[in-house]
């Protein structure tokens, strides 16, 4: 093969860019844009990956390069705020389960962005049901088994496509934080917050000691300590999986003495402590509200959500870490049962787009349909939430996804 | 357990008239009922009495006894029949053990505990019947249960008997990759050794049969009794159904394969990749009970699963039933599934029919359950709106004549929507310990004395 038909393949077989993508021209019997009420009769434009224009249709004229697309529907692009998709893979087999290393109790310095397979199907999946950004990054089971990365499932981990390459460390307390096996350690709830306490209390050392002006005295490095580090100086936040109401307690003891900025993640039983994770300040990523009840989940309701919105508590809901089947649920059907159980189809919309965006940090760039965010989008033929209405196609940073209509 | 007749007619009265069901008649107005049985009737009334059915028909072609109760139902809301589950693992059902992959002897009823809160949560997602199954890791895990989901302080408050007084149930076998455990030892380490295994033990049966019939009753003539043996003759016989659980499409292949060889009852079950082979499946004439899960994989054989599988063997012709596998899918989502498989292309009334009459079919119930009909029992559910809605709820589940769930007791709500408590064992009111079959128990007793 010469350098001109190897140069030639090369090009054949890149993905389409955003920047060549068609503008586009979305027509909308309904715009939920989330930012405000809902819009009859919508036209959004896009260009270069970006929203250019909102509003009703009637005020504005299609140029005649746009690409035109008509949805009964259209909502922000759905984010999943606590997945596994792209680590813990569709097949189930030992050489596509990258989402928990047993090798040690805490490893926060484990990248998800070294882990994520965008090309996963299970990717591609969760996209044809609207979602268009996920947290996704290393599963429940280790007391710390690593970090997530908020990344887009248009199918890569390209700059435009990762927003965040390292979005939250991950901890576990209560039952999905401790080694059942004989002799390990922690092998008591008790015993995980004395180790993480202890592992926090070493980074502290650790990042004292690495600013000190006499650069003999500094420590080498550690990849572990340094993620601590970034947990303890709030520049990487924990997310803590938590479920039973004392390790919820526990969890919110534990921001208190380091100062730590968390997010809970579960939380089954938040309704019982409401007031307390109200006091704290911090947000929930609620357990999927089709998930199995049992063990520590067995208080688990699918009104939780509506008991966190009438508290005032910022939420969102999340797909979580399934080891069987489903391999993954799908946070569309997750928020689709909060909606029927209390929450309403509005309020439940927007903790899936915005509240998730806020939750993550990533509400400059998408969550909401205005000009100027990543042009992120999912289209339906009816009602989102209803169970019989199809998602007719997604967009991301402009480009048009037809893997339905599903 | 050995009848006299006296005992007979005991059962035969208790069946015929559960005990303290509904001594007045009642009924049901203004609701949009289906009655799967026939066409939706927009205003409908549906009338019950000692626990069976005894009209129903559109307002004003329906006689409401003079002294039923009445129950006018505000604008909107829905009465289906009550769901039938054709595949559920509520109630801590077991199956065989580790020590073989061929568990024919053994009987999940042996494991069951009636107040488990699955059941109740069973009960508050709208199911009133289930085929209570051992699980999937056996070529053949044991005998399966068919349940009536009443409000039971024993397991055989529950029970489906038949006409000589045993529980009605099916027979779990399996295929593909679940039972296929190791490479060596009892288990299979590939289908063809699963499929011979199958045959070599159904023949065994066979022969096991004969001899028994070549005794003509003599017992020296007689075969050593072999529980495993006796329980697959049922099967060959057509007394009991054989619950097939099968992913690929090979293996459903292999399924069909086997049941024509045996000329056994089947029902497949899972049937991930039916949308690969749903003509087959339909000119086998063998009903198929499919699982709409939210995402494919988690194991190699549903890799290709599809929520298109039941429209498929609609399409195809076939029988098509839903199953919720609870715990796979919890019971309180199992007309969620329904649904889904109308987003994919099923019909609503085939997505109906395939949670209620289908599989009653499958379990050989449908001449008591699946429709809304004079005659068949008074198992029934009240729902907010339209059956196929995220936002309906199921308001009220009714079995025999009585109410075993009410979304308005904050205990039954519980159960429905989650919640501390919603894991706990039924409780039974001291006052309650009692039923049609502590009575029989009791009348028994009595007469042997």
């Amino acid at each position: 093969m010469n350098r001109a038909t190897r140069l030639a393949l090369l090009l054949l077989l890149a993905p389409a860019a955003a920047s060549a993508a068609m503008p586009l021209a979305i027509q909308a019997g309904v715009l939920y844009p989330v930012s405000g009420p809902p819009v009859r009769d919508a036209l959004i434009l896009i260009r270069d990956g970006r929203i250019t224009f909102v509003g009703p249709a009637a005020d504005r004229m299609i140029s005649a390069d746009h690409q035109i697309i008509s949805a009964a529907v259209v909502t922000p692009g759905l984010i999943d705020g606590r997945a596994t998709v792209g680590l813990s893979g569709l097949l189930n087999q030992p050489h596509d389960q990258d989402m928990l290393e047993r090798s040690a109790p805490v490893q926060p310095e484990l990248r998800a962005i070294d882990a994520y397979n965008g090309g996963d199907p299970l990717v591609a999946w969760v996209r044809s049901l609207g979602v268009t950004t996920v947290n996704t990054g290393h599963s429940p089971g280790a007391l710390v088994s690593g970090q997530t990365m908020v990344v887009k499932t248009s199918g890569g981990a390209r700059d435009r496509e990762v927003l965040q390459p390292a979005a939250f460390i991950t901890a576990a307390l209560g039952g999905a934080g401790v080694n059942r096996a004989e002799g390990k350690a922690p092998g008591t709830r008790a015993k995980a917050i004395a180790l993480l306490r202890s592992e926090l209390i070493k980074a502290q050392e650790y990042v004292r000691k690495r600013a000190l002006t006499d650069e003999t005295k500094r420590p080498a490095r550690d990849l572990r300590l340094e993620a601590l580090g970034r947990a303890l100086d709030g520049s990487q936040r924990l997310l803590i999986t938590v479920h039973k109401a004392p390790d919820i307690l526990a969890a919110l003891r534990l921001a208190k003495e380091f100062n730590l900025q968390i997010v809970l993640d579960g939380c089954a039983d938040a309704p019982l402590v409401l007031e307390e994770i109200r006091a704290a300040g911090f947000p929930v990523i609620i357990h999927p509200t089709m998930a199995r009840a049992g063990d520590d989940t067995e208080n688990l309701a699918m009104d939780t959500a509506a008991k966190l919105a009438a508290a005032g508590i910022p939420f969102t809901l999340q797909s979580g870490y399934e080891s069987y089947v489903p391999k993954t649920r799908v946070v569309l059907f997750e928020a689709a049962v909060a909606a029927g159980r209390g929450l309403g189809l509005e309020r439940a919309l927007a903790s899936v787009t915005l509240d998730a965006a806020r939750i993550l940090g990533v509400a400059d760039r998408i969550g909401t349909v205005e000009v100027g965010k990543d042009a992120d989008l999912a289209l339906f033929d009816g009602d989102p939430f209803e169970y019989t209405t199809h998602v007719t196609a997604t967009v991301i940073n402009g480009e048009l996804f037809r893997d339905g209509p599903r | 357990m050995r009848f006299s007749p006296a005992r007979s007619a005991l059962l035969l009265l208790a069946l015929a008239t559960p005990v303290a069901a509904q001594e007045r008649p009642l009924a049901w107005t203004g609701a949009r009922i289906y009655p799967i049985a026939g066409e939706p009737i927009a205003d409908g009334v549906l009338v019950v009495h000692q626990g069976k059915i005894v009209a129903v028909g559109a307002a004003g072609s329906v006689t409401v006894p003079a002294g039923a109760e009445v129950r006018a139902l505000p604008p909107g809301k829905v009465i289906l029949p009550g769901l039938v589950d054709s595949h559920s693992h509520i109630g801590g059902a077991q199956g065989g053990d580790g020590s073989g992959a061929l568990h024919p002897e053994v009987r999940v009823l042996d494991a069951l505990d009636a107040r488990h809160a699955s059941i109740q949560r069973a009960q508050a997602g709208g199911i009133t019947t289930a085929n209570v199954m051992p699980g999937s890791g056996h070529l053949i895990s044991g005998q399966t249960l068919y349940l009536k989901l009443r409000d039971g302080r024993i397991i055989d408050d529950l029970l489906i008997r038949l006409a000589d007084g045993s529980p009605a149930g099916g027979l779990k076998m399996a295929n593909g990759t679940n039972p296929m455990r190791a490479t060596s030892g009892p288990f299979p380490g590939t289908r063809a050794k699963a499929a011979a295994m199958v045959r070599d033990q159904f023949i065994k049966a066979q022969e096991y049969q004969a001899k028994v019939a070549r005794a003509k009753g003599d017992p020296e003539k007689l075969p050593a009794r072999d529980l495993g043996l006796e329980m697959i003759g049922e099967a060959l016989a057509g007394r009991r159904i054989v619950q097939f659980h099968s992913h690929r499409h090979d293996d459903i292949l292999t399924a069909l394969r086997l049941r024509q060889e045996f000329g056994f009852k089947m029902v497949l079950h899972h049937v991930s990749e039916a949308w690969k082979v749903a003509p087959e499946i339909a000119a086998a004439g063998v009903p198929a009970s499919a699982i709409v899960l939210d995402s494919p994989g988690g194991k190699l054989e549903t890799r290709d699963l599809s929520f298109e599988s039941p429209a498929a063997l609609e399409k195809a012709g076939a029988e098509v039933g839903l199953h919720s596998d609870d715990p796979v899918i919890d019971s309180r989502h199992f007309l969620r599934s329904a649904a889904i498989a109308v987003r994919a292309g099923m019909s609503r009334p085939a997505a109906l029919r395939a949670v209620t009459l289908a599989n009653a079919k499958m379990l050989g119930l449908d001449d008591r359950v699946g429709t809304l009909a004079a005659g068949k029992d008074a198992d029934f559910i009240v729902l907010s709106g339209d059956p196929f809605s995220v936002y309906t709820q199921v308001e009220e589940t009714w079995i025999e004549g009585r109410r075993v769930f009410n979304l308005s007791d904050p205990v039954d709500r519980t159960f429905a929507l989650g919640g501390p408590g919603a894991g706990d064992p039924r409780r039974t009111p001291l006052c309650c310990y009692t039923s049609a079959w502590d009575i029989i128990l009791a009348a028994n007793g009595a007469l042997q004395q």
